[in-house]
């Protein structure tokens, strides 16, 4: 269960999160949605205690985050961007990582769902930027925690991995996670969002399923639900 | 903070410019004593190159490995890991991995020449510690800049800078001083200014430990005085040592209340 209670947040001049209220008491797969610069990163990153919020509270299974580190072995984190150590092999990576979190549930089962075993000995600097996301996605799934919270997952994946991701995702649904997703892709949002969360201007502005999103807005499809919403708000 | 120190370690251990490093100290000890062919004219000059490169070598690799390691440093932050443990972990296994290539490096050919069996034992001694204390402080104050400053280029050009103030415009300034006052007693003023650069504090540490301090004349006696004794060793190795500590300290003050 994660609780955020009036959370804000500015960096420098530039006020990003103004008293945001989420409560997800539930497993189910949450899509985070937003223009560029609502503050989606911020709130994930202030989950994970990566940002430090002004004001305001963070609660995980009904307990405080702040200056806390122990609760981060509950959630499994994928970054925007897969960028590790240039000198390092895959499998030294995985191994690192392991060794600092403990054990894995199922390395060996995502790495042949991705096909990475011909790259596991393969130093990560000469991966392609399609590969180290794949390598990003075992790393953030291996370790089979109650929250996920996925950063933009799609970047750079070819069609077929985009396919297992989606059924991974869902499969982890079934095993009664709570999945957080940031996206642009609406497609995918479509396809396995069981709540939409929409952060403007650094608040929530609408929670609910895509069809209760299409009904608000009147329209057929939720890229132009979307649009809708931001075009009003910015008229 | 072990493991992250473990990795960081392995991670520079095995990249080439460790090698290169090496390589370089390597070189540079057997060149300096087949030219030389003697032990304490081989530290003299080892220590002109050692007290000006062990400080540059520590800023630019610290301030590089910080930034190169970013993204991967947020990872690690979304682990269950204390903050700390992160940056002090990485700190070390950058200042740590230099350190072994400098003490090997120049342990090597020295050993091989019989430096156990000489009476320069102690002046080449001195001569690691205070270029692992440089190794550590400015690769210490590398990761300052670097936690401090989120623009690389910045970040890169403050910390050659600083690099380039404290190892030649300090001097200067410094100089400059005493030719400007040189009608007033300055002696307590040098020595309390020589303990604010360690770049300098290591010169002379090394140089009065040489005894070729009557080379600098009645300043040099001053030292002497001050340095030469037990008493002034141990107050120069403290103040090496907390320009080493206070970078550290902040290092861990600053990470914990910054935003990835």
């Amino acid at each position: 269960m994660i609780e955020v209670k009036d959370l804000y947040k500015k960096f420098g001049k530039n006020e990003v999160l103004k008293g945001l209220n989420l409560t997800i008491e539930k497993e189910g797969i949450f899509t985070i949605l937003g223009p560029n610069g609502s503050g989606k990163t911020t709130l994930i990153k202030s989950i994970l205690g990566m940002v430090l919020p002004d004001s305001g509270e963070i609660l995980i299974n009904g307990e405080s985050v702040k200056k806390q580190w122990n609760y981060r072995f509950n959630i499994d984190y994928m970054p925007q961007i897969a960028n590790f150590p240039t000198n390092l092999s895959v499998d030294e990576l995985f191994d690192m990582i392991i060794d600092l979190r403990g054990s894995e549930k199922r390395k060996d089962d995502l790495v042949k769902l991705f096909g990475l075993g011909e790259f596991l000995n393969k130093k990560l600097g000469n991966l392609s930027g399609g590969t180290k996301q794949k390598v990003n996605i075992v790393l953030s799934f291996m370790f089979d925690s109650p929250i996920i919270i996925l950063d933009e997952p799609t970047t750079g994946l070819d069609p077929v991995s985009l396919i297992r991701l989606k059924d991974l995702i869902m499969s982890e649904k079934e095993r009664g996670k709570t999945i957080l997703i940031t996206t642009h892709i609406m497609d995918f949002v479509e396809q396995i969002s069981d709540q939409i969360v929409f952060i403007l201007e650094g608040v929530i502005y609408f929670r609910g399923t895509v069809g209760e999103l299409k009904t608000k807005t009147n329209k057929e499809s939720i890229e132009r639900a979307i649009a809708s919403i931001l075009t009003e708000t910015y008229a | 903070m072990l493991k992250i120190l473990k990795y960081s370690f392995y991670d520079l251990i095995r990249s080439r410019w460790s090698y290169v490093y090496l390589a370089f100290y390597l070189l540079l000890g057997s060149v300096l004593l087949f030219l030389n062919n003697d032990l304490s004219k081989a530290v003299i000059t080892l220590m002109n190159v050692i007290v000006v490169l062990t400080p540059l070598i520590g800023t630019i690799f610290g301030i590089m490995y910080y930034y190169s390691s970013r993204e991967f440093t947020e990872l690690l932050l979304a682990q269950p890991i204390k903050r700390r443990n992160i940056f002090l972990g990485q700190y070390l296994g950058v200042a740590l991995s230099l350190s072994a290539s400098l003490i090997i490096g120049l342990g090597i050919p020295f050993v091989a020449y019989g430096i156990f069996y000489s009476g320069a034992i102690w002046d080449y001694i001195t001569l690691l510690i205070t270029a692992t204390f440089l190794t550590l402080i400015f690769t210490a104050l590398a990761f300052n800049i670097a936690i401090s400053t989120e623009n690389r280029i910045k970040g890169f050009g403050y910390a050659i800078l600083l690099w380039l103030f404290m190892a030649v415009i300090y001097d200067g300034i410094f100089l400059l001083g005493l030719v400007m006052f040189s009608e007033y007693p300055l002696e307590n003023f040098s020595l309390i200014a020589t303990l604010f650069n360690p770049i300098d504090l290591s010169r002379i540490l090394i140089l009065l430990k040489l005894d070729i301090s009557a080379l600098m004349g009645y300043t040099g006696a001053v030292f002497q005085k001050f340095f030469g004794t037990n008493q002034g060793l141990f107050i120069s190795l403290g103040v090496l040592f907390v320009w080493a500590i206070t970078p550290i300290w902040r290092i861990v003050a600053k990470s914990n209340k910054k935003d990835f």
